[in-house]
């Protein structure tokens, strides 16, 4: 994608807040390039780990949160532990998510902020992930009822995924949990 | 030898064989597994995209029932794994967030739990003597390929669990085994972790690169020490030769499958049964010593 200079009093904003989300300094980064080049997706995306940080270094727009990068980092931390200026990248990537879903600036494929929050509600709810639940719930609301369908069956039959939820966990103690920090 | 044991979610649903070969093997080896009562999610990724109090909070709650009981943690799922070792850096280092997480879980937890995943207390507490002693079978020359992953080694001053780029602790497990551990460059790529539901594109493709080098270098099967790249590996095995018309047929085992194997334990009791690429060329290959 090309550098577009486009500074708008938004891009100081998300500079600040994705330090106080994230506690990283990203003024640091010497443009080595070496989080693109470990980055996994990197072939696959637009927007590399390297120039999300000198988007955020020149206080550009707020369109680094369109970036697909946001929602197709794996979170393996190879930017980060190869980082010659230990900028923990990874950070910085959970802080854009936060403050996209925050936005709603979400047009990416995949819907992962739906799954996430799947994943949350059905701990919130039994204490444990809950694989069926979770998944029929992001089906339902990603109208991809038939993908993977065929690998139920021989799932279920080798015992590769649990019918019911778990009943053995916490589940006041995590109630709590989430209402605190909500 | 006792520990507090956190099977995490997984080890209830997909990862079912891991859970089961690995309390086969601490049987075996006398080591006594105490599942904290009411553990709970460590929150994974999701809680990582989406709250940084709550990604430590969650993994922290678990800590301080092994704290409680006075037990070092062990962990065999390396995401749970991760997570731990992030809460308790973070913990450490950083006063603001002890404090939001000790509001959250209504009292203080001070990051002090040790957290060790399984592998570690095979190779550094069990001891390859041990080990060795306690084996009745051996791999017999099988030729493994040991897959780590992302979240066991990253980032390293956190986890501490070896070298980031090219850790050794499965190949020597493996060679103590009797097999032969194939070095290759693929060892800590990803596998597309988390989006096996959402972007399964992004898993294909970077599963399927894993895959092919473990074929080129000649491997009869990859040991892995994380849920979420078994069932990437494994599962997805078929739709990755559909998708890049490749034809892989690789067995991917749970490390501890192979350690229960060599200790003589029965196939079905390690879960073998579970694997959807055949584990076939193993079983053939171990032979008693």
């Amino acid at each position: 994608m090309p550098l577009v200079i486009n500074k708008e009093k938004s891009g100081t904003r998300l500079l600040q807040a994705v330090k106080e989300l994230s506690g990283v300094d990203v003024s640091g980064c010497l443009q080595c390039k070496k989080c693109s080049n470990g980055c996994p997706v990197t072939t696959l995306v637009k927007v590399t780990p390297s120039e999300i940080i000198r988007r955020l270094q020149l206080n550009l727009d707020n369109s680094i949160l369109e970036s697909d990068l946001v929602w197709m980092c794996a979170s393996c931390e190879t930017c980060f532990s190869r980082c010659p200026m230990h900028i923990d990248m990874a950070a910085v990537m959970d802080a854009l998510r936060i403050i996209s879903v925050r936005n709603n600036s979400v047009k990416q494929k995949g819907n992962v902020p739906l799954f996430n929050r799947w994943f949350l509600k059905t701990v919130n709810m039994f204490g444990r992930t809950y694989d069926l639940g979770m998944i029929a719930a992001y089906k339902a609301g990603t109208s991809s009822y038939f993908q993977d369908t065929n690998k139920f069956p021989m799932m279920l039959k080798k015992g590769k995924i649990a019918l019911f939820p778990s009943f053995e966990a916490d589940k006041k103690y995590i109630k709590r949990i989430f209402k605190r920090t909500k | 030898m006792k520990y507090a044991y956190y099977p995490g979610c997984s080890a209830e649903s997909t990862a079912r064989d891991q859970y089961m070969s690995i309390q086969e093997v601490s049987k075996a080896l006398d080591i006594e597994l105490i599942e904290p009562k009411g553990w709970t999610c460590c929150g994974s990724t999701p809680a990582h995209h989406s709250d940084k109090v709550l990604s430590i909070a969650l993994p922290a709650a678990n800590l301080l029932l092994a704290k409680k009981m006075g037990l070092d943690m062990v962990v065999f799922c390396a995401a749970c794994y991760n997570r731990m070792k992030v809460a308790n850096y973070e913990i450490r280092t950083n006063p603001q967030i002890r404090k939001d997480v000790s509001d959250s879980l209504g009292e203080d937890y001070d990051g002090s739990v040790n957290v060790h995943h399984f592998v570690e207390v095979l190779i550094k507490q069990i001891g390859v003597k041990k080990l060795q002693e306690s084996f009745s079978h051996s791999l017999d020359g099988l030729k493994v390929v040991n897959y780590y992953g992302c979240l066991l080694v990253r980032p390293a001053n956190i986890t501490n669990f070896d070298d980031p780029e090219n850790p050794t602790l499965m190949d020597s497990l493996v060679t103590i085994m009797g097999g032969e551990s194939i070095d290759w460059p693929h060892k800590v790529e990803c596998c597309g972790g988390g989006f096996a539901l959402t972007r399964t594109d992004i898993v294909v493709e970077l599963s399927s690169s894993i895959l092919g080098m473990a074929k080129a270098a000649g491997a009869q099967c990859m040991a892995v020490a994380c849920p979420m790249c078994q069932i990437n590996l494994d599962l997805r095995q078929s739709d990755i030769n559909k998708t890049k018309s490749t034809q892989y047929n690789i067995p991917i085992v749970y490390i501890t499958q192979l350690v229960g194997l060599c200790l003589g334990i029965a196939p079905h009791k390690l879960g073998m049964d579970k694997c959807v690429v055949s584990p076939k060329p193993i079983l053939e290959a171990v032979t008693s010593i």
